[in-house]
């Protein structure tokens, strides 16, 4: 408890050193120029005028967030929903595995925000060809991990299983899914943090909203506070997903980490 | 006098590519026996129950169960494996009604049932832990309750007790005489201790050395409680340990 308090302390320490050091080049001695880098006091200060202030790249903090979280969950929820029974299924069937694996191996090393010019091309700059990028990227972790995750059961769950009489399919809900969990929602976690990083990517080069959208609008504005309060809300929100998917994690998988 | 075979083997011989195991190994087991099982280590005692639940295919031979080939889905069997099989996914009330679940035993009986065996393992109050939150020897118990919950009419036990410390061995070995007289179970015990298979059995098959074949079956007519430091016990032992004598 008394070392815990003290690492929040020295966590403490460095981020208002940072800011103390950031103060004081742009404040006080102004080492730049504000209209180059702006100190922490005005971004602050963009950071809540933007709540409600469209200007001036056209939409508030708030619109902004949405739109982004809306493309996001959309592609993560779909990679969530496909790439995990996927990996389920590759790591259980092996007929499946040889099936589904040249596919994938093919897919896998191609960047989420590779395919960023083909998805526009296809879709349009709208929400679809994001939600389609994003979905890429978070997709494989899912695979991945999952797959991994089934094959960590162990011979001996799987015999108690079939000695008391269970088929193929009850070892694989009882057995070989609750083992998985741990490492399911570890690449569920991945996956958050890449669709949340192609998410603003994508957003960079085809957008009309977004987080994404607005801190590269505001390049060309030259307003580097909305920029960097931009960034700050960007690291908040990620930060924010990845906390709740850990109170599902925390409920979901039960008896501590045992793959 | 005799009752049903319950467990017939016939000519068992299992070999892993060259190697040998089980060599035409014949023997049976009247429903209800204690049966202990000892043997030098790598003799294929645990190649003997694993052929016998079907995780291994046999090499030629046969073995049956109340007369017909090993059906996991019909006969009603349970096999306490030498390494710790509690999932640690689940608490030790969902462990111990595992095998229940599988059977498709509905809620409410299944909970009569888990409650009847955490009692007599004495696990009730750790009903809501999870196994990682549990000794080696609380473990032993959970998995050893999970195959009494099923009231199975052969239960398989592959040195179930070789990693615990002699108390509670001992503990242990009472539980299970406990529950085996009170439900009248085929029970395979497989063990390399000679002490606790004369304490426990009612026979002993000696195993030999690989390639493996029975070396002789004892009888074991000790009184229960036994006493291992009855005149009686000793001499049972020090008969069985001279047959046994592979080094
Ligand atoms: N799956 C397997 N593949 C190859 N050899 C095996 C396998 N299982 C057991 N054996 C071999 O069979 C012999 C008997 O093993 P086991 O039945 O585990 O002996 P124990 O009597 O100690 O339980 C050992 O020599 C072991 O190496
Ligand atoms: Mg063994």
């Amino acid at each position: 408890m008394k070392k815990d308090r003290r690492y929040l302390l020295l966590s403490l320490l460095a981020v208002s050193t940072v800011l103390a050091a950031w103060w004081l080049a742009t404040d006080i001695l102004k080492l730049v120029p504000s209209t180059t880098f702006p100190s922490p006091v005005k971004v602050l200060r963009t950071l809540v005028i933007k709540f409600w202030d469209p200007n001036p790249d056209g939409a508030t903090l708030p619109q902004h967030v949405i739109a982004s979280l809306q493309v996001s969950l959309t592609g993560y929820l779909m990679g969530v929903f496909i790439g995990v029974p996927l990996g389920i299924c590759m790591a259980w069937f092996t007929r499946f595995d040889w099936f589904a694996r040249p596919l994938f191996d093919m897919l896998r090393p191609i960047p989420g925000i590779a395919w960023i010019p083909l998805m526009i091309i296809l879709f349009g700059i709208g929400v679809m060809s994001k939600a389609m990028v994003i979905f890429l990227s978070s997709f494989t972790a899912c695979v991945v991990n999952s797959y991994s995750g089934i094959k960590q059961t162990k011979a001996v769950h799987l015999w108690v299983a079939r000695t008391f009489g269970a088929g193929n399919l009850e070892m694989l809900f009882k057995i070989a899914i609750p083992t998985s969990l741990p490492l399911v929602l570890t690449g569920m976690r991945v996956a958050l943090g890449s669709s949340w990083s192609a998410l603003v990517a994508a957003e960079l080069l085809a957008s009309t909203q977004g987080l994404g959208f607005m801190i590269m609008q505001c390049r060309g504005l030259y307003r580097p506070d909305v920029i960097i309060a931009g960034m700050i809300t960007i690291g908040s929100v990620g930060a924010f997903l990845t906390w709740l998917l850990s109170l599902l994690e925390r409920r979901v998988v039960k008896g501590g980490r045992f793959s | 006098m005799e009752s049903k075979v319950k467990v017939k083997v016939t000519d068992l011989t299992k070999c892993f590519g060259d190697l040998l195991v089980l060599d035409k190994v014949s023997f049976d087991v009247r429903e209800g026996e204690f049966l202990c099982v000892v043997g030098p280590t790598g003799c294929g005692k645990t190649t003997f129950l694993n052929s016998l639940t079907k995780l291994y295919d046999i090499t030629s031979g046969e073995i049956l169960v109340n007369g017909e080939s090993v059906d996991l889905m019909r006969h009603n069997i349970a096999y306490i494996f030498q390494e710790n099989s509690t999932m640690p996914w689940l608490t030790v009330e969902q462990n111990v009604g595992f095998g229940l679940g599988v059977k498709r035993v509905s809620d409410p009986q299944r909970r009569e049932m888990v409650e009847d065996v955490l009692d007599i393992v004495g696990l009730g109050k750790f009903r809501d832990y999870y196994p990682n939150q549990l000794s080696m020897s609380m473990l032993q118990r959970v998995v050893i309750a999970r195959a009494f919950a099923t009231r199975p009419e052969l239960l398989l036990m592959d040195e179930p007790y070789g990693q615990l410390d002699i108390e509670l061995r001992f503990r242990l070995e009472d539980e299970l005489v406990k529950l085996w007289e009170k439900t009248g179970t085929t029970v395979i015990f497989i063990t390399h201790n000679i002490e606790e298979a004369v304490y426990l059995s009612e026979n002993i098959l000696v195993l030999t050395n690989k390639p493996t074949t029975i070396k002789k079956r004892v009888e074991n007519r000790l009184g229960r409680p036994r006493n291992i430091a009855d005149p009686g016990f000793v001499a049972l032992r020090n008969q069985v340990t001279e047959l046994i004598k592979w080094w």
